[in-house]
């Protein structure tokens, strides 16, 4: 199983309230996912600055004092918001990588889960409920937020294993279903220099979009080759900077709704997810059609 | 079991009303289980399903249930004698398995409508998705708008009526049911065959419709499907390809 739920924005007014709405999505999804659960949430990128969402399983001892460490290393200033088990380190644009290349020696344990303009990631096991309450879901605000509640299958219930999984800068994908190729299309990426954490399908193909990003396709070309080239059932829902997409495998056996209303565009698994969005009476709300890629930018 | 606050009897209209804000789902479905031959709670309404599972699931009494909103997987599952109406759009696996009575969709209807159904008629008045009545077993489903991909796969008996169009693999390895399409069909599935429209099916459709309360619409716009009987009869010649 798994459950995915999606809240794209297009009314600012919303955007105060995009952690609240999605943490009620989530929680109500639990029942397709009590293993782990996890979001990924854009916020208002900021004039030349950037942010490293990093995941230490020893919080008290690896975040006291890093910004300042970080900071020395990169020659920048760091500015560090701790949630629990995650810290999002916000600095200079063209000093991610620089802070990604000086965790591993400062915090061997730590690892980077999303880097970015306006990307945070937040991701642990546990009960949806739990996780969107460590983390502070409820309060936080952005443009457009995912998230999944995941039912293992393909890999282990670990914190890296949990949905979203971000192989590019601002990117995420998360997904219901499971990949029959995923070996042969991770070794096929490993020699064109992408990098692995973990051995899950789901980190294949959203690496897997990275790289077909990389090579100059938009995010809705990208999802297309997915059809092509991907073997096995998937729903997916995908983020960028600006944009939200989801694709359906040609079986779709996978549930999928999707609700649009003037405020905003929403993914749920199910209609449970949907139901207490704003509007939805009104709102347009279908079944994404198997093999057809759908995707809004800002 | 006693709903004093939350299962409201109107008396006017003689009907239960569970709003399951307020009553879970486990009182709804155990109430409808719990009505016997010679009672007078026909006629029940649920108000606030909100995409729940399994929403008037497991009838067997000659009862109505008006369905206020969107219901989630299964709704009406195993249904026997009862009519469930929803006012909303079903999920995956409505009315399946449906013995007899009447199940009526006034939005879509997800995959999997009507599955292994025995009996009884499922009208989705909307669109249907994927695999619209697979496996299915006797029952009559009347879809208003279009059917998805690998709809009556493996269908056995019974009739599926599509006002719109069809997708991919319209009657894949289909045994004796029988398909009535008015519109498109986008490719027939292994051993599924356009077939006559003789007078037998002309009356058939017509009752179908009737049933459904289809107006405006003439059998004679439909297209008969079936299947060409060369994929589930034991052929001899075809040992070596098993």
């Amino acid at each position: 199983m798994c459950g995915i739920v999606g809240l794209f924005l297009k009314d600012k007014s919303l955007e105060p309230q995009l952690g609240a709405l999605l943490s009620e999505m989530l929680v109500s999804l639990t029942d397709r996912g009590p293993d782990s659960a996890g979001i990924a949430i854009y916020g208002a990128a900021r004039d030349g600055k950037g942010k490293v969402t990093i995941q230490s399983p020893f919080p008290e001892r690896d975040f006291p004092g890093l910004d300042a460490e970080i900071a020395k290393a990169i020659g920048e200033p760091v500015t560090m918001t701790v949630r629990s088990t995650h810290a999002v380190l916000e600095t200079g644009i063209d000093k991610l990588e620089a802070v990604r290349d000086a965790l591993p020696e400062l915090r061997p344990d730590a690892r980077v889960m999303g880097i970015g303009d306006a990307i945070e990631i937040y991701k642990e096991v546990g009960l949806p409920e739990a996780v969107a309450e460590r983390f502070g879901l409820a309060g936080m605000s952005g443009t457009h937020a995912i998230g999944h509640t995941r039912m293992a299958t393909e890999s282990a219930v670990t914190t890296m294993g949990a949905h979203p999984f971000s192989t590019g800068p601002d990117q995420c994908l998360v997904h219901n279903g499971s990949l029959s190729n995923h070996s042969n299309i991770r070794r096929e990426l490993i020699q064109k220099g992408m990098k692995f954490e973990t051995e899950n399908d789901t980190e294949v193909a959203a690496a897997y979009v990275s790289s077909r990003m990389a090579d100059g396709l938009n995010l809705g070309k990208a999802l297309e080759s997915t059809l092509d080239d991907l073997d096995g059932f998937f729903n997916f829902v995908v983020g960028t900077k600006n944009g939200f997409g989801v694709v359906r495998d040609p079986i779709a056996c996978k549930p999928a709704v999707m609700a649009e209303t003037d405020q905003y565009v929403a993914f749920g698994s199910e209609y449970r997810a949907l139901a207490n969005l704003p509007g939805i009476e009104g709102a347009k709300v279908w079944e994404p059609e198997p093999s057809t890629v759908y995707f809004w930018e800002h | 079991m006693k709903h004093d606050v939350v299962d409201v009897m109107d008396k006017a209209a003689s009907k239960r009303v569970f709003d399951l804000s307020k009553s879970t789902l486990r009182e709804l479905n155990q109430a409808l289980h719990e009505v016997r031959e010679g009672s007078n709670e026909l006629v029940w309404e649920v108000q606030n399903p909100k995409g729940s599972h399994a929403v008037a699931a497991g009838i067997d009494a000659p009862i109505s249930v008006d369905v206020r909103g969107n219901v989630g997987y299964y709704c009406a599952g195993m249904n026997s004698q009862g009519t469930v109406t929803v006012y909303g759009s079903a999920g995956p696996g409505v009315a399946e398995n449906m013995m007899s009575g009447t199940v009526v969709i006034k939005g879509d209807a997800s995959q999997y409508a009507g599955a292994t159904g025995r009996g009884g008629l499922l009208v989705i008045e909307g669109d249907a998705s994927s695999r619209c009545g697979i496996s299915m077993k006797g029952i009559d489903i009347v879809v208003g708008g279009n059917v998805g991909h690998m709809s009556a796969f493996m269908a056995q008996s019974g009739h599926l009526v599509v006002l719109g169009n069809a997708g991919d693999a319209l009657g894949d390895s289909i045994y004796e049911a029988k398909i009535f399409v008015r519109g498109s069909v986008k490719s027939l599935g292994a051993d599924c065959i356009a077939k006559e429209m003789r007078p037998e099916h002309i009356a058939k459709l017509q009752e179908l419709l009737d049933r459904a309360g289809i107006k405006d619409v003439k059998p004679e716009e439909f297209t008969r499907y079936g299947s060409a009987r060369q994929l589930y009869n034991f052929n001899i010649d075809n040992a070596a390809a098993y």
